[in-house]
């Protein structure tokens, strides 16, 4: 590192880097791991369902089935777009 | 008791085959008898990275389908007295391995007293990688701190889970230990290379071991000396304590830190 360096900063990439992983991961862990097998089915539809009325990005549809002291939660969360009306 | 130890990661490239045979080589400089196989046939490589790639006579699939005894095909290491290389076949393809014939290999080497079995899987998730993993009783799953081999690794571990001979049996799971190679201390520091720390978070595996990134590694791959007998390298160091840690020792981790570099060091670069 020289001189030039200590005043250059480059945005650091690695915390964009865990942050996709943990979504990716979290999710691929439950369409495998004793996940319910409609879930892909599942998300399609309504991702179907939720474009007959606000055009929203199939990335931005998040479904996950969370296991907690005995109980399944299903969880799903849509991010609107900003202008969404 | 002999213990299998299938060393894998999905994807290609990450350093399966070094890590393979440095633990075979770290192990055995221990005193354990250590059988070290390629499951990659059709695509060799292990010899080449043991130094022995001139005394393949027989291979893992000669064994499998009777052309040859088990004893034939076993390369016993120049270096060290109780390590032995089982070399893949570099012509047939990979149906030649079946489970029933990788099964009768692993029991003739249980009964000869091997301590250790060493699986150099193939990259991917196919039948090589599949075979590889089937019967292991741990896992070292060899990682870089890169998006695609977190991702497939994490595959990896979906399969360990499910597509292993304890999984099936319902025989407890398949121990799983982290690896990470190619590590840069200095990339962590700022912020472009993911931590230990955060790979460990996201797969939630234990950390058997942290390599640091290094030009020893080609040097030693070049000249067929697995680069744990480089005493000279960082390399040799971390895998050394990652062979302590398989055998149950207590190793605090190296080589995460970014060495501290003096004031005139930063700022004239060095």
């Amino acid at each position: 590192m020289g001189l030039l360096a200590l005043f250059r900063r480059s945005p650091p990439s690695a915390h964009v880097a865990k942050e996709r992983l943990r979504i990716i991961v979290q999710q691929e862990r439950s369409a495998r791991g004793g996940g319910p097998d409609y879930l892909p089915l599942l998300r399609r539809e309504l991702l179907e369902v939720i474009r007959k009325y606000v055009n929203v990005d199939p990335a931005a549809v998040q479904i996950n089935v969370e296991r907690e002291d005995g109980q399944e939660v299903l969880e799903f969360s849509v991010a609107l777009p900003e202008k969404a009306r | 008791m002999t213990e299998i130890i299938v060393v894998t990661s999905g994807k290609g490239g990450v350093g399966k085959t070094t890590t393979s045979a440095s633990i075979a080589c770290g192990l055995a400089r221990r005193g354990k008898k250590v059988a070290v196989i390629d499951f990659d046939i059709g695509l060799r490589n292990l010899d080449l990275i043991m130094g022995c790639e001139r005394r393949v006579v027989y291979d893992f699939v000669n064994v499998i389908q009777g052309e040859c005894t088990l004893k034939q095909a076993l390369i016993k290491d120049k270096r060290l007295e109780t390590l032995y290389v089982l070399a893949a076949s570099q012509t047939r393809d990979k149906e030649a391995l079946s489970p029933e014939g990788v099964r009768r290999v692993f029991d003739e080497l249980t009964a000869d007293g091997f301590d250790f079995i060493i699986c150099d899987s193939p990259a991917g998730i196919e039948k090589g990688a599949h075979l590889a993993m089937y019967f292991a009783d741990r896992a070292v799953v060899v990682v870089n701190p890169e998006v695609s081999s977190v991702r497939d690794s994490d595959r990896i571990l979906g399969l360990l889970s499910a597509k292993t001979l304890r999984a099936e049996q319902g025989n407890g799971q398949v121990k799983e230990h982290l690896l990470l190679t190619r590590y840069s201390p200095k990339r962590v520091a700022t912020g472009e290379m993911m931590s230990v720390g955060d790979v460990k978070e996201i797969l939630g595996l234990d950390v058997v071991g942290v390599v640091p990134e290094s030009t020893d590694v080609l040097a030693a791959s070049n000249a067929g000396i697995p680069v744990i007998l480089n005493e000279d390298s960082d390399v040799s160091r971390a895998y050394e304590d990652a062979v302590a840690r398989l055998l149950g020792e207590t190793v605090p981790l190296r080589f995460v830190d970014e060495p501290k570099k003096g004031f005139f060091a930063r700022m004239f670069g060095g």
